[in-house]
């Protein structure tokens, strides 16, 4: 390596706060932006959580509703899916976390272009913006599914066919503005402004997860850029890019030539990789999580980090398997039945490696610690029903069906959240310098992770059944018995619960924000950096005088030779207390050892 | 400790639950039986491993929770036991794709046997064609479809004149007959899902797709669309009805080749007048309606409209619902006409009336009723006009006891749940989007207003 790491540069300005409202509105810091993106992704989130529960009304107790009618059924369908895709989960792992872990992580002071970070989230914001005015326009937000397939998403006959879908794919193009921006200041700053030491393989894997999962959106954004623009073009000054000749609604339209398919290569070459930019950070972040929680090294380091870096590659020839029945070349089936099915084995390494990290391992059951667990079995759920869906020819019965709806809220809906929430429990006490209530987290972890079980498991034998997605109404129809009714009505019992549930998370956070135990700088005892800065909250610049310098990976955790359970990235090797020779042969631990980590009890709420 | 006692009861709820449920696969009527045995294979290896997985990782929680003055163990890799695992996971992800990819292969080879039917799918309709004496489909393009030529048949293609049209949501096919659905769209993409057959395949406007299958079951099957296809997507059904192959060709002959539909004679209007004497006793000479007679406008109903159901009431597809008197009456009267062509005549006739006003009797909240009445818009035209492309009729100009009393119709089943009643189905379930009599009442309320326009 013979680049200048940023490290090794002089200090140069560092755009220092002055104002209330450079501190905490055109704030250039990345630990501003990150809660910026954060708050207004989780405000959208609770948009389209709300969307579901209609959409659940409808589907759990059809006829009882008179405000859902089929158009705004498919529009809460449409704008539910668009925005926890999007503008929740991509915005919250890396506009979120991302912003706010990786310098942090990697021992830096900011982002690199932290004036380029700012805008990244005032376009973001632009975007939302436009995205929410859709519900406002006459005819509503766009109707046609979260994947906007033409011609009907442009065509009288889907709802929200006028205004709703141009502001969609307004909103879209601008959100990729904004990410590219991000994007490449997550990537650069990887790559360029790593502590002295702080090599690719000492990076905490959420870290790696982050980069991995920037560089695919880099990659797959554009892809969806051009096919808005195109679908755009299609729409307002009568291209056929995606528009063959057609009649529609009795009327001969004039377009001729266009591929409908071909908006569906483009979209799914943008939308699976989009499913591991949401995926990677979640398997970055829960990995650090169950380290640290379990006091215990990530099992198998080098191959997590290659099984993201491969993952990430093999997720860009594998987006037909969502076109298995959408008339494409049926010889493509071949090939990407077997790509897909291949993604499978770094995945599962993943989950066997998580599973092995807690083996000997000394747990804490923190609420952090709880939802990671969840994770690892809503995601083996959901990764297994992949293998169903994955495999051609059980598409053909599955393809369209619930049991797809179900398999992809598991692996990516329930799963990222279980992430998400294990990641704000784990970080808040970084972030506010205060621990959320215990007591408190761990009813919202019980009542969301067996909820979403108690929603997803049953929705898969629906889809078995033969029962379409994206149906207001299934009417009396033979195959389908009338128990599925009282099936689906228990599924949006569930879903409600869960959905009010989230109160409690939010009235935790609020109310630790104002009176919750005060946090020291590194509860858990985690070794990595951002842990280890001098103050808590971090302030601007992160580091104080110094920049920390990294002798050893992130997870010397229970080193024999220690005493300590944990040994921080930056202390050296002379720093480190050593127990005694007799002592270190045994795993069962000298008395010296300390125990930290524990989750403070809390008072009562 | 909790969390890994639950976890335990959720692998053994999981298990139980699968074989307990009885939301399954419908039994199979295809000969795809070996998309079930893949699956059936994916269920065991996929399901063992979440089994053993989540089993271990319980165990893994119990056995090392925290524990005073405990140091976990520090092994940061484990070579063999990773490349272990590797060989492992991917020995059973080979024993999932491997029959699989042997089954897709069969299923993109159509068997050289196999009779061929097209589907047509259009915005929220099904029809379907067969090729004829000659074995072979016409061509087709979007250019020549128009009210007298749907399916877009080249009327210059000889191949196309022997080519049999099924303007029905349902097909019948014949059993133990391999068969080639080839696949077309007017307007958006569509998908063509029999559950009972297992595979299904989009319809792509522009292009040509297929999907084949044997039905092995004699019965009466429904086919889904099962690609978003606007509004009305979750009405978009039809039927399969497998037959014996001599039920089947007696079925087939029945149905007129593309060179007999064009030549259908219109109506005529000169002998309807004759026939409409019976009419005119209660729907008024000039085809007003007449309350009292529960009689409603004919002259704000289009031609083809009326044909249709006419001949619906003449075959006891309309009118035959023991809670629709009405409907029985007028049953009887459309026995009276004595074949299609007489139908078409009296149609034809009652064509030539000029529009009559409709009665207003129904009160309620316009503005209200417009929130309703953009879904009916959709098909039934922004103006309440009505639309032949998508076989919806005119509403303005109906007396609006007429219609509340039809909607209250469909809403109860009344009306539209006979199997060869072609839109009835979609009626049924848009109707129940009026929930009370209150948005019926509104919904009146504001096609009254598109009348005074």
């Amino acid at each position: 390596m013979t680049h200048i790491a940023i490290a090794d540069q002089p200090e140069e300005e560092l755009h220092e706060p002055s104002s209330f409202v450079t501190k905490y509105i055109w704030s250039q810091d990345h630990k501003v932006i990150a809660i910026q993106y954060s708050i207004t992704a989780i405000f959208v989130g609770l948009v389209a959580l709300v969307l579901s529960g209609l959409m659940r009304l409808q589907l759990g107790f059809p006829d009882s509703f008179s405000f859902i009618d089929p158009s705004a059924y498919l529009q809460f369908v449409t704008m539910h899916g668009m925005i926890m895709v999007i503008y929740l989960l991509t915005a919250l792992f890396l506009g979120g976390f991302g912003n706010y872990l990786i310098p942090l992580m990697i021992g830096a002071r900011d982002m690199v272009f932290p004036y380029l970070n700012m805008l990244s989230y005032w376009v973001y914001l632009l975007a939302v913006i436009v995205l929410m005015a859709s519900f406002f326009v006459p005819g509503g937000p766009t109707g046609a599914g979260w994947t906007l397939y033409p011609p009907q998403a442009i065509l009288e006959g889907t709802p929200g066919a006028g205004g709703g879908i141009l502001l969609m794919l307004i909103s879209l193009a601008i959100f990729i503005v904004a990410f590219t921006m991000g994007g490449l200041n997550y990537v650069t700053t990887v790559l360029q402004a790593r502590t002295k030491g702080m090599t690719l393989m000492r990076m905490p894997l959420s870290v790696w997860g982050i980069f991995i999962a920037t560089i695919l959106g880099l990659l797959a954004f554009p892809a969806l850029l051009v096919s808005a623009i195109m679908m755009l073009l299609d729409m307002t000054v009568g291209t056929s890019f995606f528009m063959p000749a057609i009649v529609s609604l009795g009327e001969q339209l004039d377009y001729s030539g266009g591929s409908p398919i071909l908006f569906q290569h483009l979209f799914w070459f943008f939308g699976h990789p989009e499913v591991y930019i949401v995926a990677l950070p979640a398997f970055g972040i829960v990995s650090d999580v169950l380290s640290v929680h379990a006091r215990k090294n990530i099992f198998g380091y080098r191959m997590m980090v290659w099984a993201i870096v491969i993952i990430g590659g093999l997720s860009f020839i594998v987006w037909a398997h969502h076109m298995y029945v959408s008339g494409m070349n049926p010889y493509f089936g071949f090939f990407f039945a077997t790509t897909t099915l291949i993604i499978a084995v770094p995945t599962a390494l993943k989950v066997y490696n998580w599973v092995l990290t807690l083996w000997r391992g000394n747990i804490h059951l923190t609420t952090a610690m709880l939802f990671a667990i969840g994770f690892i079995f809503t995601f083996t759920h959901g990764g297994l029903t992949g293998l169903f869906l994955g495999n051609v020819v059980i598409d053909l019965p599955l393809s369209d069906t619930y049991f797809v709806v179900a398999h992809f809220h598991m692996v990516m809906g329930v799963s990222p959240i279980m992430v998400l929430f294990a990641a704000i429990y784990h970080w808040f006490p970084k972030i506010t310098g205060k621990h959320l209530h215990t007591g408190l987290g761990k009813a919202h972890f019980w009542v969301t992770f067996l909820g979403t079980y108690a929603i997803y498991l049953p929705m898969h034998y629906l889809g078995f059944l033969g029962v379409p997605r994206r149906y207001y109404a299934m009417g009396s129809t033979e195959f389908v018995p009338d128990s599925a009714q009282d099936l689906n009505a228990s599924i949006t019992v569930s879903a409600l619960i869960v959905g009010v549930a989230q109160l409690i998370f939010i009235y935790n956070v609020i109310r630790s924000l104002r009176k919750g135990e005060k946090a020291e700088s590194n509860p858990w005892g985690a070794a990595s950096l951002e842990w280890q800065t001098p103050d808590t909250p971090p302030k601007h610049g992160n580091w104080g005088p110094a920049l920390p310098v990294v002798y050893r990976w992130a997870y010397d955790y229970s080193v024999p030779t220690a005493k300590q359970d944990f040994i921080p990235q930056n202390m050296s090797e002379e720093e480190v207390e050593r127990v005694d020779d007799s002592e270190t042969s045994s795993t069962e631990g000298g008395e010296d050892v300390k125990n930290i980590g524990d989750e403070p009890v809390g008072d009562n709420p | 400790m909790k969390i890994a006692i639950v976890l335990i009861i959720l692998v053994v709820g999981s298990v139980i639950f699968h074989f307990v449920s009885p939301w399954y696969f419908t039994p199979i009527a295809s000969n795809w039986g070996t998309i079930d045995d893949t699956i059936n294979i994916t269920f065991w290896v996929t399901g063992i491993v979440f089994v053993a997985v989540n089993l271990f990782l319980a165990y893994a929680v119990i056995r090392y929770q925290k524990k005073k003055n405990t140091k976990a163990h520090y092994e940061p890799e484990n070579k063999k036991l990773e490349l272990g695992l590797t060989v492992f996971t991917t020995v059973g992800v080979a024993i999932m794709l491997a029959p699989g990819l042997f089954v897709w292969a069969k299923f993109i080879e159509v068997p050289e046997d196999a009779h061929v039917v097209e589907a047509v799918g259009q915005q929220w309709q099904w029809t379907f064609r067969f090729p004829g004496k000659d074995g072979v489909l016409g061509k087709t393009e979007v250019a020549h479809i128009t009210p007298a030529n749907p399916f877009g048949i080249n009327p210059k293609d000889p191949a196309g004149r022997d080519d049999i049209l099924i303007n029905s949501n349902e097909v019948h096919l014949p059993k133990d007959k391999p068969v080639k659905v080839v696949l077309r769209s007017k307007d958006v993409l569509h998908n063509f899902a029999v559950p009972q057959f297992r595979v299904k395949m989009d319809l792509v406007p522009g292009m040509v797709t297929y999907v084949w299958f044997t039905p092995i079951k004699e019965g009466s099957f429904e086919i889904l669309c099962e690609e978003l296809c606007g509004l009305a997507h979750h009405t978009m059904r039809g039927r399969v009805v497998v037959d014996s192959v001599e039920d089947y060709q007696a079925w087939l002959n029945r149905q007129p080749t593309f060179a007999q539909t064009l030549k259908v004679a219109e109506g005529n209007p000169e002998q309807g007048k004759a026939l409409y004497a019976v009419c005119g006793a209660c729907h008024g000479q000039n085809g007003e309606g007449n309350l009292a007679m529960n009689s409603p406008n004919l002259t704000s109903l289009p031609e083809w409209y009326l044909v249709r159901q006419l001949e619906y009431y003449k075959k006891g597809i309309r009118g035959a619902h023991k809670d629709d008197p009405l409907g029985q009456q007028m049953a009887a009267m459309a026995g009276t006409l004595a074949n299609t062509k007489s139908i078409r005549d009296v149609a034809a006739y009652i064509s030539t009336f000029s529009d009559s006003p409709a009665d207003k009797t129904v009160e309620g909240d316009p503005s209200s009723g417009y929130s309703y009445y953009v879904t009916c818009g959709t098909c039934h035209g922004k103006e309440g006009e009505g639309n032949f492309g998508l076989s919806a009729p005119q509403l303005v100009g109906q007396h609006d006891w007429y219609i509340k009393r039809q909607l209250e119709n469909f809403k109860q089943g009344i009306r539209g749940k006979h199997p060869d009643d072609q839109f009835g189905f979609q009626m049924v379930l848009m109707a129940r989007v009026l929930q009370d009599e209150q948005a019926v009442d509104d919904l009146i309320a504001y096609l009254n207003s598109l009348n005074d326009k």
